[in-house]
């Protein structure tokens, strides 16, 4: 989230697309139901089901699943047509005057560069033009047809109202009331929250629709201002703060990219993600990655980490290929893998086609399972009749399963979806044998060491290095590790030399030994350490700030700054001076958030923006971006700079209305398919419905079906269909039905609701199947099929993020 | 009496209904003389966050037993944290059923291994478990490290084991897997943030 739960209650509108916050998140939807009460605040909600999110809207419209840009790209054909975007805003705090290069283009389905055989594109004609100084050049007028802003509308002008009803379903009427609700918000006075969860990232096709919806914030000025903003409701309570210790291959701790093969040396590594500023007076934060670099690797090698060894670069691994999960399961069914560890994750029910899951994990020497259940991955071997039809003597993987705490017996901080870091302790000891994670993982790490010490082998010295300084090697506190994360100087942190007396002895900012008070203290010479420079401060001097419980919201605009810790420095909303205008007044004096007071940046949060950078120097509000402003035109994304229309990899109409005539851009033609899986990819004509999965209430991914209550409110496995397909089937209400998909199949129990109904899609009917992913073949509730026998292997184009969202299948009674 | 907010709830709960009867000259005094004890009365507070979404909510944790030698404390209660912000006292479906989560019949209490081809698990010690574990790890690591690519640049990785990071554990045990993880050179690393 760019904001916070408690934010939400600020807002004029609340959209919620691609999630389903009255069942999925209920506790933070008390804060739209908080905006519609006190705020009359109107909630709009578009999805393919009526959900209960849908049955509390002012406005509900349907959309067919996987079309979710051709909808929002209609609405940004709308705000540019009827001009219903914040102007003043657009103009100072998005790139929408910058001039893009003369040779990019678009034309049916592709973006220039494609290359078909790589399935990626050459980007060289896409991005900005830069003047002799290497800033980007712009025409403040936006009358240059270059320019992004005339460049979007261009590329816009195809998402028409009647388009966009043929491809999405939706009913023109309907698409036009939600595009006036929205355009209303670009309004100064007026702002719009999204809230949106897997309903959007579950798609090949999942990145662009989340940047669809930040530009239309951006054009309604509704981004760094209290009540508005981009906000993911995430799954688990520290999915977010393991994300952002970048538990995954693509990044080191606060998402600094990890080396690759060609970062042959520290230099090179660190010139290409030191990035110097593309428009003049502008802060680019990351001109500042050498000294959060530096300050990781102090953290991971301590003294073993030298100047004169670049510290300790050539120990950390290079990256030569994707390795996401899909990337993962994808080597080990070639059998290019050994072994696995797999802590507090169920692979083989959540990761796409159960059948090549349960084929990979086959082929591993050993698999390691941590968890505090007995999870359907830790017992892939054994048979349990068609819920898992295996032979148990022909998998010789050697399986152990390790005992774990659950979040009730760890003492330590989970990261919220709102970014703050809140500290809990453990209440009892984990049961029978079990052990925290940090303490498996600390006795597994020190009895290889030790192995390492006694016997060599491949590379110790990165072994023996690793920076242990636990007092209790085999059981390090998480006060210990927090303080490590949020990191200290090791040596005296100076100030620099007074320009006005600069022989006069330089101030100490830190003294050696000190907690830093945060990232602005990091230095590349080795000076600091700091295990993740975005949550660095989080336990100063002062102590753990993540432990505060100040229950106070001084300003009455939900900002609890004394509650727990956000990242970065503590900050509630990101880009929050992109909340005052360019003179640094509030855009709305009535939710007056950060202004400028005529000596300083000051108000309800910490400011995201240097804080005595004066107005007038021009400084964007967009900082960790190189022109200082938010873009409409990403080069970074894999399928385009514009988000562009592609049908999910299963589709139920076969074509992409955007581009019929271009058989080659039906779906994402930059996302990765590998050999095996595409042929495994159901046709409309087999498989001719729609299907999802979702989530219930009562119920969490395939945990909860471990705890009583729940199987007691929720005991068995359902798909939901709408009452005429059911018609059209003789499938009664409450039959047993078999779910078929071109890789597996799901018998349960039908239900048969008006909550589903067909779309007109293009003139024909498309009707949609709901598959709850909730049960398995291990638990308290009824066994039942794992929904991922059904879904494809396929992932977003950018993150691979599987495709769970949008796929085909057959129904039948069973 | 002295008494503070939550004391007075957890009395007035016990005996009376709510603040029209202390009104009416009920003093909480009386509910104490009760017979039979809150149930929480004897309790340890420990202050948590839901495990489940990223709403994050307060929980507070109500522990049974003392930290006598002998006495292997439970929870026994669990309830929203009326002084949290966001969820402000209440629990959704999920989060107000965790207590049967935590104390699961399918808990997994014990270190076990299921032999290659074996129908069964067999129950082993915690040295045994992590010394096989590091055997093959080390075993896999020795052979299969790649320390430089075909060109000759030092690359230092192992790819031949995966890990895939837990989304349920803290901050502090997921940043000590992810140190250990690089700190062996492996590449193949997620979490269940990407899905």
């Amino acid at each position: 989230m760019t904001n916070s739960w408690t934010d939400i209650r600020n807002t004029d509108m609340v959209l919620i697309m691609g999630g389903n916050a009255a069942e999925a998140h209920p506790c933070g939807f008390k804060w739209v139901v908080e905006a519609m009460q006190h705020r009359k605040a109107k909630l709009v909600v578009v999805d393919p089901r009526f959900t209960r999110s849908a049955a509390v809207a002012d406005y509900y419209a349907p959309v067919r699943n996987g079309t979710d840009i051709a909808f929002l790209g209609g609405v940004i054909n709308y705000l540019l047509s009827n001009d219903k975007i914040h102007h003043d805003y657009v103009k100072i705090h998005t790139d929408a005057t910058f001039l893009l290069k003369e040779n990019f283009a678009y034309d049916n389905g592709f973006f220039s560069g494609y290359n078909a055989d790589k399935r990626s594109y050459d980007k060289s004609s896409w991005g900005y033009q830069l003047d002799h100084d290497g800033y980007v050049k712009a025409d403040a007028s936006m009358q240059d047809p270059l320019c992004v802003y005339q460049q979007l509308k261009k590329h816009y002008s195809r998402y028409t109202p009647d388009l966009v009803s043929r491809i999405t379903g939706t009913p023109k009427d309907a698409f036009l009331k939600v595009c006036e609700a929205i355009g209303e918000m670009s309004k100064p006075d007026k702002v719009m929250t999204i809230m949106y969860a897997l309903g959007w990232t579950q798609h090949s096709v999942g990145s662009q629709n989340i940047r669809t919806m930040a530009m239309i914030q951006l054009l309604l000025g509704n981004m760094g201002r209290p009540g508005g903003g981009v906000n993911a409701l995430r799954g688990h309570a520290n999915v977010q703060g393991i994300t952002d210790m970048c538990a995954y291959s693509e990044v080191l701790s606060g998402y600094m990219g990890a080396p690759v093969d060609t970062d042959v040396d520290r230099a090179t590594y660190l010139k290409a993600r030191t990035l110097k500023p593309l428009r003049p007076n502008q802060m680019s934060y990351w001109q500042n990655f050498p000294k959060f670099h530096t300050s990781l690797m102090k953290a991971y090698y301590g003294n073993a980490a030298t100047a004169e060894n670049d510290f300790a670069y050539d120990w950390l691994p290079k990256k030569d290929a994707a390795y996401d999960v899909l990337a993962i399961f994808e080597r080990m069914h070639q059998g290019k893998m050994n072994g696995f560890l797999c802590q507090g994750f169920n692979p083989l029910a959540a990761v796409p086609n159960k059948k090549k899951m349960s084929a990979a994990l086959a082929k591993l020497k050993y698999l390691v399972m941590m968890d505090p259940l007995e999870t359907e991955t830790s017992e892939f071997w054994k048979n349990f009749g068609p819920l898992n039809d295996v032979k148990p003597d022909e998998i010789k993987t050697e399986v152990f399963r390790l005992p774990t705490s659950c979040f009730a017996e760890e003492t330590g901080s989970f990261t919220n979806s709102g970014r703050t870091l809140q500290w809990k302790e453990h209440a009892v000891e984990p049961p029978g044998e079990a052990k925290v994670d940090s303490e498996i993982i600390a006795r597994l790490f020190m009895t290889l060491r030790a192995m390492y010490a006694k016997d060599g082998g491949t590379l110790p010295e990165p072994v023996a290095a690793l920076n242990w300084p636990y007092i209790n090697a085999n059981v390090p506190s998480p006060s210990e590790v927090l303080r490590e994360i949020s990191g200290k100087a090791l040596a005296d942190v100076l100030a620099p030399p007074d320009p006005k007396d600069p022989k006069a002895p330089p101030k100490v900012l830190v003294k050696a030994g000190e907690q830093v008070p945060g990232f602005a203290m990091l230095r590349d010479d080795g000076s600091t350490s700091c295990g993740n420079w975005l949550y660095s401060g989080c336990w100063s001097q002062a102590g753990n700030l993540t432990a505060r419980r100040d229950p106070s919201d001084p300003t009455g605009l939900g900002v609890y700054g004394n509650w727990g810790y956000s990242w970065p420095a503590n900050r509630r909303i990101l880009y929050n001076r992109a909340s005052a205008d360019k003179d640094g007044k509030p855009w709305d004096a009535s939710r007056k958030y950060i202004a400028w007071n005529g000596s300083a940046w000051a108000g309800a949060d910490v400011p995201d923006m240097a804080p005595t950078a004066a107005p007038e120097q021009g400084v964007g509000a967009f900082i960790m971006n190189p022109e200082g402003v938010a873009r409409l035109h990403a080069i970074g994304m894999a399928e385009g700079p514009f988000p562009e229309h592609y049908e999910p990899f299963e589709t139920p109409v076969g074509v992409n209305l955007m581009c019929p005539s271009n058989p080659k851009a039906v779906s994402n033609p930059a996302a990765r398919v590998y050999k095996g899986d595409l042929e495994a990819f159901g046709k409309k004509e087999e498989f001719p419905y729609a299907a999802t999965t979702y989530r219930l209430t009562e119920h969490q991914h395939f945990w909860t079906k471990h705890s009583r209550s729940n199987a007691i409110v929720q005991p068995a496995p359902f798909v939901e269909i709408g009452e005429e397909l059911a018609k059209e089937k003789g499938i009664q209400h409450g039959q047993k039905v078999r779910v078929r998909s071109n890789r597996g199949e799901v018998v349960a129990a039908c239900v048969v609701t008006k909550r589903i109904k067909p779309w007109d899609v293009d003139g024909k009917k498309v009707h949609l199947v709901g598959i709850p992913i909730h049960w398995g073949f291990k638990g308290v509730t009824q066994n039942g099929y794992l929904a991922n026998s059904l879904t494809p292997f396929v992932g977003d184009a950018n993150c691979q993020t599987p495709e769970f969202k949008a796929f085909l299948v057959n129904i039948e009674k069973a | 009496m002295d008494m503070n907010r939550r004391h007075f709830f957890r009395v007035s709960g016990a005996g009376l209904v709510g603040s029209s009867l202390v009104a009416l000259g009920f003093s909480p005094t009386a509910a104490l003389a009760e017979t039979r004890n809150f149930k929480l009365a004897r309790t340890t507070e420990t202050r948590s966050t839901c495990p489940y979404c990223s709403v994050s909510c307060g929980m507070i944790m109500y522990t049974l037993g003392d930290k006598a030698k002998n006495v292997k404390p439970t929870i026994v209660h669990v309830e929203g944290d009326p002084d949290h912000p966001v969820n402000r006292g209440t629990l959704c479906p999920k989060g107000a059923g965790v207590l049967d989560m935590i104390h699961s019949a399918d808990r997994v209490k014990v270190p076990q291994v299921r032999e290659p081809g074996s129908s069964e698990w067999k129950r082993i010690s915690w040295d045994e478990a992590l010394t096989r574990i590091a055997k093959h790890m080390k075993a896999d690591r020795d052979a299969n490290l790649v320390k430089a690519n075909d060109k000759g640049v030092t690359v230092n990785r192992w790819n031949t084991t995966g890990f895939l990071v837990s989304s349920a554990a803290s901050n502090e045990s997921g940043y000590l897997s992810v140190k250990v993880a690089r700190g062996l050179g492996m590449v193949a690393l997620d979490t269940q943030a990407r899905i």
